[in-house]
């Protein structure tokens, strides 16, 4: 056992180290996910990891927990070396992972879907077969040494054993398969025993969940529930929850941290993901953060506060030295306001969004992943239903003169004379076709011109001008797109994008996964857009990206808008704190258009 | 990484240990030459006449001869049998494309047996009925519309199931195949009164005879579909819209591309193919109409279909060798006697191995052990002695652990200066003699 000290309100106090990571290292293939990460986690504590996207949280947990191996490093539980190389040795480690995604069966109920996979105990033949013998030594060698002569008198007979014993062991001996199955009946049909194991968990944690329930009928918080029990039947005493709140209500998620709390109480550690920093300080001891794959710093809930805990989560400026022109000619080209919109499930995914596009800028939009980021895109483009709002564009063609885009398929919107471009998030699922050679994808905004036949001529001169233009490393213009690699696969979407002579051009995650210099193409492409007095709208992950690159930058939160501010004054804390603001108090932080171009006149170049 | 504390070099070698690969290593194929699918597949062709040689001998210990000269003779011997091979290539071609744009559009659509009996059975209809009320050539081209109509109206059924509500398409368009069978019977039930159950040959709508032979017309046609549909799937603007709905359904919205409507105009296409099939089924063959008239085709020509990767021209040349196989092994069961099955198995045995040559289309097979992998791909390390002594060690524990395993390591030996020129130079084409060698063996 590991003892460590630490202090808590000056106190020292001993606690014991129910895990410990040490030097852990994780890469996909260029990419560094874990960088000599060193975490220790307590008996008896929650344990909030916080980060942005992609600062490798989940990847650190997933190693814990059997989904990956890591390249480098140590794990060590309970003081002792291990190696958990499946989900399956997490578990005979008592590490259980819940994650974002439920893995439950649908039409099970919430009690069978808890005891479902559980192994029944080997039995195994020899071995028992061995015990029996022994069991029944005694009696044999009693039976084979019985002396008549030592037990005189009458009622000797009494005495003497009166069968053989070894055909009584023989018996039981061939019965013994039977014992066998018999057991696996008992453990696979009459598990009333294990039900009621289940529902003494539930209640000694404070779960209020019906187990005879269909996972089907059940509410996200009660599959949640459910899949919590589940980690905690199987005797898990470290608990690892990935992001378990972002799919709950207030209501919901007060419930789930006293269940947490009583869990805690019982001695488990508690591990939560999170990068909600009003819950990091509700409910946990201690936070560890994470950036960009490497661990920063690991403080005590109590000594620290949000604002400390933001600069720790965005780090300290770096500067990437994106030109950035002065807007000039700068007007309104597009238009939202009030839009709110519901995912499959009604629950609300754009809540009351207003911001306006300009001609000759690029705005930023910057929140936590799924934040609603995808759907506003996908409802400008006409591609998701929108609820609530307006969408107006002003056509630079017809003098400005407004249209409406709300709820129009792309191709009423391109029929109404909207040039409207969109490099959409997932570029080989929706925007190019992987299997289709470059041609083929350059075909898809242009296919539908001439009678009944294809005309491939000009999208091959289009392919080849990407090619050349934006030095496309590809084989030749008839290569799959899948084939290629990811920065040349954006600029080829780019490409054609931009080829289309946008007025919006709209590009979600435009450099995701790309290397410095495929960026800076694509950074380039959007900055000689904006100089061409197109509207763009740049949605982004990293916020320093964020600063350098947009002229504004519109904050979102859970679907809603939580701040705009000039790109050119902004700070990394500000819009970190922006992030991940759950509620309220936002107008602070909005600024009017009016204080917008004071400042671009201002103080443009100060923030560069 | 290599460490000097005792505890952190043994994590080391347990997790090379983890790692330590199998002694077959199968990697998918990346940059594979053009020509190595197509050697691989012609040496696939010949691996499936030596197997049915093979078997034949089994049956008939003296057949193995005769196997080659009686499937030629069955299938070139005479003119007669020429013109059924072809017509038999035909067919199984006609449903092939059928089929095509639907799979194409990853709408699993195997219903095409259904399809072509409701063709059949409508243009059957209309010579019952019609026969000799109107002009051979009037009756002949109401049957076309018919069958084509029929056809296409049946298969819209799934397709609009799928376009509107996502049903499942695979057990819908099955499930619709027992129902055209069953409603073929209950026609024959009705026509023939006598209940013998057999509509006999009908003298009314046959397709005239081209040269004085039967099927000459017919090949000419499914010619003549062959390449329009190449057209369709290759130039055409529907053909592109169905390529891009099979592949991705988001990139179809995001161009705004309809999807419910690509599904219905598809396989509404895809019917009125199948309608045709019918049509020649019962107008240029057969003359007469039966549960059985499709014979099986519409699941052999799906097999077709994905063999030839949707392409039209090759699918032309699998349903040729398909055709040949049945028709050849016909003849060889006839003069070996060796019973009526033997068509049924050697097609299995063909669409078997023809089957299996895909994987070593997409996937290479490599033999190697850890040991000589190392070596082979040249990974340099710091101290390359505590390397080698870690690498022995393991080896010898492998070799004690299990019998069989030490017995692999000393085959795979051998084959370990092979391996090594392919790592060095000539990288494809060891690759492709191992390859070869793996297809024939």
């Amino acid at each position: 056992m590991t003892y460590k000290q630490y202090q808590i309100g000056g106190n020292s106090v001993e606690k014991t180290v129910a895990i410990e990571l040490r030097g852990i290292t994780k890469t996909f293939g260029d990419v560094v996910a874990n960088k000599n990460v060193d975490l220790d986690v307590y008996e008896g504590e929650i344990l909030s990891i916080l980060g942005e996207n992609g600062s490798g949280k989940t990847t650190l947990m997933n190693m814990i927990a059997g989904i990956y191996f890591p390249d480098a490093g140590h794990i060590y539980i309970n003081g002792e070396e291990v190696v958990i190389k499946s989900p399956k040795d997490a578990f005979a480690h008592k590490i259980g992972m819940i994650h974002q995604h439920f893995k439950l069966v649908d039409t099970f109920s919430a009690a069978d879907n808890i005891i479902l996979g559980e192994k029944c105990p080997k039995f195994d033949l020899k071995e028992e077969k061995a015990k029996l013998v022994e069991a029944h030594r005694a009696e044999n060698e009693a039976y084979e040494n019985y002396d008549e002569a030592e037990h005189p008198g009458p009622l000797a007979y009494m005495a003497k054993p009166k069968f053989h014993p070894e055909k009584e062991t023989k018996r039981k001996l061939a019965l013994m398969p039977l014992v066998g199955i018999g057991r696996r009946i008992k453990f696979n049909w009459l598990a009333k025993k294990r039900a009621d194991v289940v529902q003494d968990i539930a209640n000694r944690f404070g779960f209020k969940i019906d187990l005879k329930k269909k996972i089907y009928d059940m509410s996200v918080s009660e599959k949640q529930t459910v899949e919590i029990i589940k980690v905690l039947y199987r005797g898990a005493d470290i608990l690892i929850l990935d992001e378990p709140t972002a799919v709950l209500t207030p209501q919901e998620i007060d419930k789930l941290f006293d269940v947490l709390r009583n869990m805690k109480a019982a001695g488990k550690s508690i591990i939560i993901i999170t990068h909600k920093l009003n819950e990091v300080m509700a409910i946990s001891d201690r936070v560890a953060v994470l950036r960009k794959g490497e661990h920063i710093a690991t403080v005590n809930t109590s000594e620290t506060n949000e604002q400390e805990l933001t600069e720790m989560m965005v780090g300290k400026k770096v500067s990437l030295n994106i030109d950035r022109a002065e807007p000039h000619d700068v007007k309104n080209r597009l238009v939202v306001s009030g839009l709110s919109a519901v995912d499959a499930d009604g629950v609300k995914v754009l809540d009351d969004i207003s911001f306006e596009a300009r001609s000759g800028e690029i705005l930023g939009i910057a929140g936590i992943a799924g934040s609603g980021q995808r759907q506003l895109l996908e409802a400008i483009a006409g591609l998701y239903k929108v609820k609530d709002g307006t969408i107006t564009y002003f056509d630079p063609a017809k003098d400005d003169a407004p249209v409406d885009l709300r709820s129009k398929t792309p191709v009423q919107i391109r029929d109404l004379g909207v040039r409207l471009s969109f490099v959409p998030e997932d570029r080989l699922g929706m925007g190019l076709v992987g299997n289709m050679d470059l041609i083929d994808n350059m075909m898809l905004r242009s296919y539908r011109k001439g009678f009944m036949f294809l005309d491939r001529k000009s999208p091959k001169k289009l392919a080849e001008t990407i090619v050349e233009e934006l030095e496309v490393v590809t084989p030749s213009t008839h290569t799959a797109v899948r084939k290629l690699s990811g920065g040349n696969v954006q600029k080829v979407l780019v490409g054609r994008e931009i080829a289309a002579s946008p007025s919006v051009l709209m590009a979600a995650y435009p450099v995701r996964g790309l290397d410095i210099n495929s960026s800076y193409t694509i950074y380039n492409l959007l900055n000689e857009q904006k100089e061409k007095g197109v509207a763009v709208i740049f949605v982004g992950e990293d916020l320093d990206v964020l600063i350098e690159l947009c002229d504004r930058i519109l904050v979102i939160c859970a679907g809603k808008v939580t701040g705009v501010v000039d790109g050119r004054r902004a700070i990394k804390e500000q819009i970190g704190l922006l992030m991940t603001k759950t509620a309220g108090d936002v107008d602070e932080n909005q600024m009017s258009i009016d204080d917008l171009h004071d400042t671009n006149n201002d103080e443009g170049g100060e923030a560069l | 990484m290599r460490s000097v504390t005792g505890k952190e070099s043994k994590f080391d070698a347990f997790v090379d240990k983890l790692k330590k690969e199998s002694p077959i290593h199968i990697a998918k194929r990346m940059d594979a030459p053009k020509w190595l699918p197509i050697v691989i597949r012609i040496a696939a062709v010949i691996v499936a006449f030596l197997v049915c040689a093979i078997v034949t001998v089994f049956f008939e210990p003296t057949a193995f001869g005769t196997f080659f000269t009686e499937m030629f003779r069955g299938t070139f011997g005479t003119e007669r049998r020429v013109i059924n091979l072809f017509w038999e290539a035909a067919i199984l071609l006609l449903i092939a494309l059928a089929v095509t744009p639907a799979f194409k559009m990853k709408f699993w659509n195997i219903g095409a047996e259904g399809q072509v009996l409701m063709g059949a059975l409508m243009s059957a209809t209309c010579i019952f009925y019609l026969g000799g009320k109107v002009s051979e050539g009037g009756l002949i081209v109401l049957c076309l519309l018919a069958s084509v109509v029929g056809s296409a109206g049946w298969t819209l059924i799934p397709a609009l199931f799928k376009a509107k509500w996502n049903t499942n398409e695979t057990l819908f368009t099955l499930m619709l195949n027992y129902i055209a069978t069953a409603l073929i019977s209950l026609v024959i039930t009705v026509w023939v009164k006598s209940g013998s159950g057999v509509v006999g040959i009908m003298p009314y709508g046959h397709l005239p005879k081209l040269g004085g032979q039967d099927y000459v017309l017919n090949i000419l046609i499914v010619a003549f579909v062959t390449v329009l549909v190449w057209v369709y799937l290759k130039f055409s603007k529907h053909g592109y819209e169905l390529s891009v709905v099979g592949e991705s359904i988001n990139t179809a919205k995001y161009i705004g591309i309809s999807v419910p409507k690509v599904i219905i105009r598809t396989m509404i296409f895809s019917g009125a193919l199948c309608g045709v099939a019918g049509w020649l089924l019962v107008n240029g063959a057969s003359y007469t109409i039966s549960t059985t008239i499709a014979g099986g085709r519409g699941f052999t020509a799906i097999l077709i279909s994905w063999l030839a990767h949707f392409d039209p021209i090759i699918m032309a040349i699998t349903s040729f060798l398909v055709a040949f196989m049945g028709r050849g092994a016909a003849q060889v069961s006839t003069i070996a006697n060796i019973g009526g099955s033997f068509e049924d198995i050697a097609t299995s045995i063909f669409f078997f191995i023809i089957i299996a040559s895909e994987f070593f289309v997409n996937y290479k097979v490599k033999f190697s052990f850890s040991h000589s992998k190392k070596k082979v791909e040249g990974e340099t390390t710091e101290n390359t002695s505590e390397d080698d002594s870690s690498d022995a060690e393991m080896m010898s524990d492998t070799s004690q652990t299990t019998d069989s395993e030490a017995q692999t390591n000393e085959i795979f030996d051998e084959s370990v200066p092979e391996l090594q020129t392919c790592q060095s130079s000539e990288d494809r084409t060891c690759d492709v003699s191992t390859q070869n060698k793996e297809v024939t063996e």
